[in-house]
């Protein structure tokens, strides 16, 4: 008893528009639209002789990769956490920082007899793997005591209790090593003129925190692709349960994802003593933060994209207040620097959750 | 006119075509199944029609408006209402509550109203409550009494599927889409439930869309049957007539010759 | 004799905990704090709560559902003891293990105050014995006190627990005394209580405690019956009520100061309790709202705002607050509409960060006072007074009527039609959209509501203080709010108010101090500590809602209800599952 079907104009896609789209989309264009009037104001100001010189820029640039490397790195643990448990480790950040207090003791005792200066490559190798030891360390031991017992809880208890984490890790190095800022000894002669890298005159600093930052990456990249213990975390990440059904210990698996993870953030630690030489308790958090945007940025779950963010945020934070905002006509810019990094997280986040080298985020990904 | 009508519906999840140009309709008071083979896009007809996912292309026509690409609030306000496949109650509220709930789109009493505890507004909530109340009375003794303040997750699933299909009707839908309502359900209960999806239409005025594995079920339940494979349609009609029909056969034990190809299609459901 | 493993284990983390509070400073800091004159401070109490516990536990072994526990005195005490031993010998062998190095360029904390302190003053050879054996004395006290039947048990708790409330809440006990006779009667010139009081108080507690059993059977029963229990229920409300409203009258302008820090986080919990309890919505940029309503109150009624003054009267820009705290509401709300779970939670935290930054930089200097702030903001004018932070009892009222407010608002929202689109929503979100409900309405709807509700506590403020500055908006103060919600109990009124008190009143906030302010730099390690052990034994807060604690133990409700329907005569053919 099939009805006579009434001729009708077949209209496709008329979907309704939807405010919080137009919202959406409003805001997409007011932040593109700043971006290229800051920029050609910029530009504007540099044609006029206005602003920071060529070689300012070039510094500013070069700068700015190094410091993105560094967040690169850290940026790894967060993807390789988030990749196997689904959680954010908020705790991250005090990870790296528990490399570069501990690393400052043996920094400050090879300083303190002259070895530092007699041998710098040596001491710093110690000091890289003193400062990857402990973040390996702390960095499994948080997961041993806080998370562990918490596979299988609601999606938001691992994270509000790696919060918890963060604040118990920051304020037990507050109580051993006291409040102030300490300071790493000053680099080594050796690292601190410039390095010619055709033609362009690049501080010696700068460039090792790269060629460090790139070892490390590369060897990591090894580890997962290449390793049974690599193919392993991939498996967990994809399915613990099925993974575990294959005959792969998943605790053991996840342990190690912590340790790699932590010894990255180590390196990272180091790669933050020669950048800036001071620390102190609370300097995990800024960078914990940026790096975890670096690492939606480039896509979660994705090791590439997580350094690609992180150089990517470097230089929207080192690059973007002078190049966007000056020209806008804001301002001492140079203090809008984290504001930047936070917008950048935010603007990801609301239009590009996948990332940039990310390639699947479904819907149960973001319960 | 059809009191839906659903015109070259297409859906594409990730280069796989889960839906091929779809055409549909059905008329008020009518009882249809639309059956297929695992994987062969019912599931994705009904998240497309309730708006959990815009369609590609297509129009769906309810009751004169077309409403591809609404919001699934929108068009449950319109009166479409659908239940899952999976059971998806909202466990730790109590059945009454769960029930309770579907109205929210039925009723109209905002902040102001609640803070201040407004006439119309407690009258709202009493109204609410007796609705949820008539709604569950609707399936006898097994969600009546005690049941009420139990949170959802106690129910056993048989009583799970009923409260889902509770809350859908508490949505005062003109439509009622059915995922596979009797899945998991033992012959007796499955026989209940056929019974009360009759009564749907001669109590309660419902026009009903059921997606069903089970054939005694579509025997005895629908008006006509509508087959896809693969995102099509390949057969409608009756039961008797779909039942013969050559593609469906295929379609449900494979080709004869056994040729190779498309048979490993993933489980898109 | 062979090892326990789990007496082991026990014994190792208390020692660890003994040597790691020595090393962060901890001991000596709280050994200032004395509890029973001369002869416990809170530093020592520390000290052996740690073997104490490790004791505790050991003599608990594993513990099963099936097998009642058993309780036996001398086996707990003995596995207690033997844990505390443990536990003594490992903190003796930290002390040794550091003492022959000067760490005290690294590890300021480990000096001689600590070893004074951990020796008992003995020195360190004498001293770890002493240690050892008060170590491992209060590790066979823990096990015994496990040991011991349900009744004596509870006494030895409940006295315990009175005598340390007693010593700790020293100063709110003598203002609401006031007579000093009597003050020095209960409590030390020096701080603390003298051994006699803490006695008598602890004697006092056990009476009190079984005197009065039965009458508390009978009254949990009540609260089960819906009639009597919602009697009761009211004569509670009122009784709280009529505390609150003495209580500040009683109490002097340290403990008031501190009345309104509880309050304002109260106030705040419940705003933040609609959104994250209430509607799911986890936000860690909670702060952006309190700052856009202490900043608008400065704005509005500041004659130095820098460059819009228009010197309202509270009353006045309180209302334009609220819809300032609403746009921004709905400016935070819809970007992240979208979005669910932890995402949503970085992004609210960069908005949070990205609001404490522009108020802070150059560019926003000329209208919100940058580093310098906006000062001079009147108090809230009421007849002829105005009340500010300078005169705290008058002004803990204020707070109370917002908070009123806010827990009306919360209690009325809760079983309403919007609070049950929230909890649908918070449980599944696309099924919430699909049986009709707009999660877009919902979601700005709780953003909206907090963010009222935040302003309000802003206003507040900025009239309680007088001043603005940016470092009163940071990340810490969103955490912090989110800890006492969850501490307190996810969605539930009573549980956000205890939090405050606990937390707020006792540690104190991010920028205030609690009856234990001296400790201020050991706060956030201790909030850390909390908010980790509440998440993995008691997720669902000390005084959880219903729908929150069903949410975290599924599975052990189903089994008793399972259980319960074995029991009831229905009989129902259901399909087994």
């Amino acid at each position: 008893m099939s009805t006579e079907v009434a001729p009708e104009p077949v209209r496709s896609r008329r979907f309704k528009f939807n405010w919080v789209d137009g919202f959406l989309w409003f805001l997409r264009v007011a932040a593109l639209i700043a971006i290229v009037v800051g920029v050609v104001g910029s530009i504007q100001q540099f044609a006029d002789g206005e602003g920071p010189s060529a070689a300012a820029w070039r510094d500013l640039i070069v700068s700015s990769i190094s410091t993105g490397s560094m967040y690169g790195l850290i940026a790894l643990g967060y993807s390789m956490v988030y990749g196997v448990l689904g959680f954010i480790n908020f705790a991250h950040g005090e990870v790296f920082m528990s490399g570069t207090m501990v690393g400052l003791i043996s920094a400050t005792m090879l300083f303190e007899n002259g070895f530092w200066d007699s041998n710098p490559w040596i001491s710093i190798l110690v000091v890289l793997v003193v400062a990857m030891i402990t973040s390996t360390l702390v960095a499994v031991a948080i997961e041993r005591v806080a998370y562990r017992p918490l596979r299988g809880a609601p999606r938001l208890i691992p994270l509000i209790t790696s919060i918890g984490v963060s604040f118990f890790v920051q304020y037990s190095f507050a109580g051993l090593f006291g409040v102030a800022i300490r300071n790493y000894p000053p680099a080594p002669s050796q690292l601190s003129g410039n390095v010619d890298i055709l033609g362009i005159p690049i501080a010696g600093t700068r460039l090792l925190v790269i060629g460090v930052a790139v070892v490390s990456m590369i060897g990591l990249w090894y580890f997962v692709t290449q390793t049974k213990t690599g193919s392993a975390m991939r498996a967990v990440a994809e399915d613990k349960e099925i993974a575990g059904l294959m005959g792969i210990d998943v605790d053991k698996t996840i342990v190690t994802t912590f340790a790699v993870g932590g010894a990255m953030a180590g390196v990272a630690g180091l790669l933050w003593a020669l950048l800036f030489r001071g620390v102190d308790f609370l300097t995990g958090f800024l960078p914990g933060i940026k790096a975890f945007t670096a690492a939606v940025l480039g896509g979660i779950g994705n090791m590439p994209g997580a350094m690609l963010g992180g150089v990517l945020l470097g230089l929207f934070e080192g690059v973007g207040p002078q190049l966007v905002l000056a020209g806008l006509g804001i301002p001492a810019v140079s203090q809008l620097k984290d504001a930047v990094a936070f917008a950048a997280l935010v603007l990801v986040l609301i239009f590009r959750p996948t990332g940039l080298l990310g390639e699947r985020l479904g819907s149960e990904d973001r319960v | 006119m059809p009191l839906l009508e659903i015109r070259g519906l297409e859906k594409q999840f990730g280069g796989i075509k889960a839906l091929g140009g779809v055409d549909f309709h059905i008329d008020e008071g009518e009882i249809v199944s639309v059956i297929g083979p695992n994987g062969a896009g019912k599931t994705s007809f009904f998240n497309v029609i309730s708006g959990m996912f815009p369609p590609d292309d297509g129009t769906i026509v309810f009751d004169g408006d077309n409403v591809a690409g609404h919001l699934p609030n929108e068009i449950t306000k319109r009166g479409i209402a659908r239940t899952f496949q999976n059971v998806r109650l909202f466990p730790n509220l109590t059945v009454l509550e769960n029930v309770m709930v579907g109205q929210h789109c039925r009723t109209k009493q905002g902040i102001w109203g609640t803070i201040f505890q407004t006439k119309a507004q407690r009258e709202e909530e009493q109204m609410i409550e007796d609705n949820a109340k008539e709604v569950l009375s609707f399936f006898g003794t097994r969600l009546a009494g005690y049941r009420h303040d139990q949170p959802a997750f106690v129910l056993s699933y048989a009583n799970r599927r009923r409260l889902e299909i509770a809350r859908a009707m508490a949505t005062e839908p003109r439509l009622i889409l059915l995922d596979e309502p009797t899945a998991g359900m033992n012959p007796k209960e499955t026989v209940e439930l056929t019974e009360l999806i009759g009564k749907l239409r001669s109590d309660r005025g419902l026009t009903v869309v059921i997606i069903e594995h089970d054939m005694k079920v579509v025997k005895n339940v629908s008006d006509r049957v509508v087959v896809l494979d693969h995102g099509v349609k390949i057969a409608e009609g009756d039961y008797d007539t779909v039942s013969t029909n050559e593609d469906v056969i295929e379609a449900y034990l494979g080709r004869p010759h056994g040729e190779a190809g498309d048979d490993e299609e993933s489980e898109y459901e | 004799m062979s090892l326990d493993p789990l007496t082991r284990r026990w014994g190792l983390i208390g020692g660890a905990i003994m040597a790691f509070t020595g090393a962060i400073g901890m001991l000596v800091s709280f050994d200032e704090r004395i509890l029973i004159s001369p002869i416990l401070s809170l530093g020592y109490l520390t000290l052996l709560l740690a073997p104490a516990i490790a004791g505790h536990m050991a003599a608990r072994g594993k513990v099963s559902v099936l097998e009642e526990p058993e309780h036996d005195v001398a086996q707990g005490a003995q596995k207690g003891l033997v844990a505390g031993l443990i536990a003594g010998v490992f903190a003796v062998v930290f002390m040794l293990a550091v003492n022959p190095f000067d760490l005290s360029e690294f590890f300021p904390n480990i000096n001689d105050r600590m070893f004074d302190m951990m020796t008992f003053d003995f020195g360190l050879g004498l001293g770890s014995v002493v240690l050892i054996v008060a170590s491992a004395l209060a590790g066979a006290a823990g096990g015994a006190i496990y040991g011991l039947d349900d009744e004596p048990r509870e006494g030895v708790f409940r006295s315990a627990i009175w005598v340390i409330l007693f010593s700790l809440f020293e100063l709110v006990v003598s203002d609401v005394i006031e007579v000093d006779a009597i003050v020095d009667l209960i409590y030390a010139r020096g701080g603390g209580l003298h051994i006699w009081s803490a006695i008598i108080i602890g004697v006092l507690a056990w009476w009190l405690g079984v005197r009065y059993k039965g009458r508390r059977a009978e009254l949990t029963q009540m609260a089960k019956d819906s009639e009597a229990g919602s009697r009761l229920r009211w004569s509670l409300i009122g009784v709280a009520a009529l505390l609150v409203i003495v209580l500040p009258m009683l109490v002097g302008g340290i403990v008031n100061e501190l009345l309104i820090n509880v309050a304002l986080f109260i106030l705040m919990g419940l705003g933040l309790n609609i959104v994250v309890g209430l509607a799911g919505l986890l936000d860690l940029g909670y702060v952006a709202f309190f700052a856009v309503g202490a900043y608008g109150m400065a704005v509005l009624t500041s004659p130095l705002s820098p460059a819009f003054s228009p010197e309202l009267n509270w009353w006045v820009a309180l209302p334009v607050v609220m819809v300032l705290a609403a746009i921004a509401g709905v400016l935070v709300g819809t970007p992240v509409i979208r979005m669910r779970g932890d995402y949503l939670a970085i992004v609210t935290l960069g908005f949070g960060e990205i609001v404490r930054i522009l108020i802070l930089s150059d560019w926003l200097t000329p209208f919100l006072g940058g580093a310098q702030g906006i000062t001079r903001i009147p108090g809230i004018p009421l007849g002829a007074t105005s009340v500010s932070g300078t005169s705290p009892e008058l002004f803990i009222y204020m707070t109370m009527l917002l908070v009123g407010v806010a827990a009306y608002i919360s209690y009325r929202t809760q079983e309403s039609r919007i609070g049950r689109a929230w909890a649908a929503m918070r449980e599944d979100e696309d099924v919430a959209e699909a049986i009709g409900i707009s999660t877009v309405q919902a979601k700005l709807l709780a953003f909206v509501t907090g963010a009222i509700i935040a302003s309000f506590a802003g206003a507040l403020f900025s009239a309680k203080v007088g001043t603005v500055f940016h470092n009163s908006f940071d990340v810490l103060v969103s955490i912090i709010i989110l800890v006492v919600v969850i501490v307190g109990g996810m969605g539930s009124i009573r549980g956000v108010a205890l939090g405050a008190l606990i937390l707020i009143g006792v540690l104190g906030g991010p920028k205030s101090q609690g009856l234990l302010g001296e400790f201020a730099e050991f706060k956030l390690l201790i909030y850390g500590a909390i908010l980790v052990y509440m998440m993995l034994q008691r997720p669902e807060g000390l005084l959880p809602s219903v729908r929150r604690s069903r949410e975290l133990h599924q599975e052990e409700a189903a089994q008793d209800a399972w259980l319960d329907k074995k029991g009831s005569f229905i009989e129902e053919p259901e399909a087994s599952v």
